[in-house]
């Protein structure tokens, strides 16, 4: 197979600094050549002939699957680059301010042109360290940005105080504990820490551990959007996990936004590994189970209006 | 006879080309072939001798022709014409630098492109109109007759008149229709969808709905017999033909052409007897004659260079063929 080319989704509300990440990224000296996807053509400064504007254009699949959507006009760009392999090294798509990442992350998944030629790599949401609070508030699609991430950018740390800035961190991370998150002013965060992260390929999810370490931190579970997770010390039967698994992305998946998992499944030596953008799953089998390492099965999902105890019971019911 | 199983070779009878870049299309002109190269050149062959034409700054995304010139549209928003000598002639730019990622020739000379959200036709007298649609334009085709213009969308073709003010038909169906053909008699519409199937549309008072399902991928391909009464297609493990005698293929079996365990990706018939090129991912060619289901080996399959681009010359005695990695060919097809 040839390789495919990595493709980093930037999301953020508007405002926060993604032009100015994007800019970054694309002047700074790294040896990588990037095409680049933007929503907004002559915002990013930068006379280079791989940077295409594109109009967002989300459509359902009409394939029965009601949360499968896509966009349209990625899979036509793609489609377009992809015959110009060898003049670039990743692709990064820019969605607009208000822009739900779903749609953008089920394209990867959903078509299999677009999915036989790249490979989604990571979604980056850049936020701003004075305003997130407010608009958590009022912006459903700056907390569905947040929920998706697997890299947080906490940007303008310059424009609050120590404290407002410890607040803004535990309303983000009461929705996404999971996610890379890095303090910045001007976005100054090394390129390094936003690519090659290969945070929806099953064979480097390695564990699904929150990014920090305060335990017993308290979350403000009166949020519509947050996460939640169950672990099981042990094996699950795969005869009862899978069937039932497949009922809640079905009947919740427009509530969830991504799920992720690694199973250990009764008599089976190796790893479970999935996760899923809401009703799309994938999974398979991975490496051994370490001789040092405790055979357990942990859950995570992060979504809206979801019932933590229906969950939590559904799941320990699966164990072998 | 021989059998379908044991394909007999014609790869004495083929000249390699380098292209050197993802072969985007092939046409015949009169002074020749010329190859449509993703990195925005042409390249010309006559017999062995080559040339080439710089037409885009950027990408070139799709082209065109009528016989006469070559059209191609790029990803720095120019539609431009290549007679065949000289300089190339820009057509038009658009001023916000946006893809022009499908153009289209009618018989007559009239010419299509799409930026954004717009369609542009431009008439044989060289009038343009452009008219904007609700989501993005994608493949266009024009009627075999008359200055009439098809356009895939999403949940729809239209089929539009540039030179009236009427507003569009609608043929409406749920999903992304992305390329358009119309058969050669004028009586049906067929578009290839992004749910892996094609639809079509039997034109008349009440157009009525035709569903040609069960690819695995996109047909993307598509090729009208001589004769107007097959449509061939790629998308699936063998070209899948479909029959338009009468009513058109609804309740009927396609006929499925050169089995292989690789994907079709490109389609064409001889323009002169039932004869079908089948292009396919691993690069394989094969010639398949419908009568007999016989099939003739032009090109081995080789790793990386699946087929892109066909087209065979207006008599039909040479076929010439793109690939992904810049490999190309012209198969000059034995007398008898």
């Amino acid at each position: 197979m040839p390789e495919k080319i990595p493709v980093t989704v930037l999301t953020g509300y508007l405002g926060a600094g993604k032009t100015t990440l994007l800019n970054r990224i694309l002047t700074e000296d790294h040896g990588k050549k990037f095409a680049v996807i933007v929503n907004e053509f002559g915002e990013v400064g930068i006379d280079n002939e791989l940077v295409v504007g594109a109009d967002e254009e989300v459509f359902e699949m009409n394939n029965g699957c009601i949360c499968c959507t896509v966009r349209g006009d990625l899979i036509r760009i793609l489609d377009g680059l992809m015959k110009r392999k060898g003049k670039f090294d990743a692709i990064i798509v820019e969605t607009t301010g208000l822009a739900d990442p779903a749609p953008v992350a089920q394209t990867f998944f959903v078509d299999q042109d677009v999915g036989d030629a790249t490979k989604l790599d990571a979604v980056v949401t850049v936020t701003d360290a004075k305003w997130l609070r407010e608009r958590l508030k009022d912006a459903p699609e700056a907390k569905n940005q947040i929920a998706f991430a697997d890299v947080i950018i906490l940007n303008k740390t310059d424009l609050v105080t120590p404290e407002e800035l410890a607040e803004v961190e535990a309303a983000i991370r009461a929705i996404n504990p999971y996610a890379k998150l890095h303090r910045t002013q001007r976005c100054d965060v090394p390129i390094s820490a936003l690519l090659d992260r290969n945070a929806f390929d099953l064979d480097r999810i390695l564990d699904i551990e929150p990014d920090f370490l305060e335990s017993g931190h308290h979350h403000h579970h009166s949020d519509a959007v947050r996460s939640m997770s169950f672990t099981i010390p042990g094996d699950v039967d795969p005869e009862k996990f899978m069937p039932w698994i497949n009922d809640i992305s079905q009947a919740q998946g427009p509530n969830i936004l991504r799920s992720k998992g690694i199973l250990a499944f009764k008599g089976e030596p190796r790893r479970f590994v999935f996760q899923g953008v809401h009703m799309i799953l994938d999974g398979d089998l991975q490496r051994d189970w370490l001789p040092d390492e405790q055979r357990q099965s942990r859950l995570v999902f992060i979504g809206r209006d979801l019932d933590e105890a229906e969950l939590r019971k559904g799941f320990l019911a699966c164990a072998a | 006879m021989d059998t379908p199983s044991k394909p007999v070779s014609l790869r004495e009878h083929v000249t390699a080309i380098a292209a050197e870049a993802h072969v985007v299309a092939a046409h015949w002109l009169k002074q020749g072939l010329v190859l449509a190269l993703a990195d925005g050149r042409l390249l010309s062959w006559q017999d062995g001798e080559t040339g080439e034409v710089a037409m885009h700054g950027g990408g070139l995304l799709c082209a065109c022709s009528d016989g006469a010139s070559i059209v191609t549209g790029g990803d720095d928003g120019r539609v431009m014409s290549w007679s065949g000598s000289g300089e190339p002639q820009e057509i038009a730019r658009d001023p916000k630098r946006r893809w022009v990622d499908s153009v289209t020739l009618s018989a007559s000379g009239s010419l299509a492109w799409n930026t954004g959200r717009s369609v542009h036709a431009r008439d044989d007298k060289g009038r343009v109109k452009s008219l904007d649609v609700a989501t993005t334009p994608q493949g266009l085709a024009f009627a075999p007759k008359g200055y009439r213009l098809a356009i895939a969308q999403l949940n729809r073709v239209a089929l539009w008149y540039p030179n009236t003010e009427a507003k569009p038909e609608l043929l409406d169906w749920a999903g992304s229709h992305l390329d358009v053909v119309w058969s050669p008699d004028g009586r049906f519409v067929v578009s290839s969808m992004q749910e892996n199937a094609l639809h079509g549309w039997r034109l008349g008072d009440k157009p009525t709905h035709m569903r040609m399902t069960g690819y695995p991928a996109k047909p993307r391909s598509l090729s009208w017999s001589h004769d107007g009464l097959w449509l061939a297609s790629s998308g699936a493990d063998a070209a899948i033909v479909w029959p338009f005698q009468g009513e058109g293929p609804s309740g009927k079996a396609p006929r499925e052409c050169g089995a292989r365990h690789a994907k079709v990706t490109r389609v064409a018939f001889h323009p002169k007897a039932l004869v079908l090129a089948v292009g396919f991912d691993d690069g394989c060619i094969l010639l398949i004659r419908l009568t007999d289901a016989s099939e003739l080996l032009v090109r081995p399959a080789q790793r990386g260079s699946g087929i892109t681009a066909f087209a065979w010359d207006r008599l039909g005695k040479r076929l010439a063929f793109g690939c992904e990695d810049g490999a190309a060919g012209v198969l000059t097809v034995p007398a008898g």
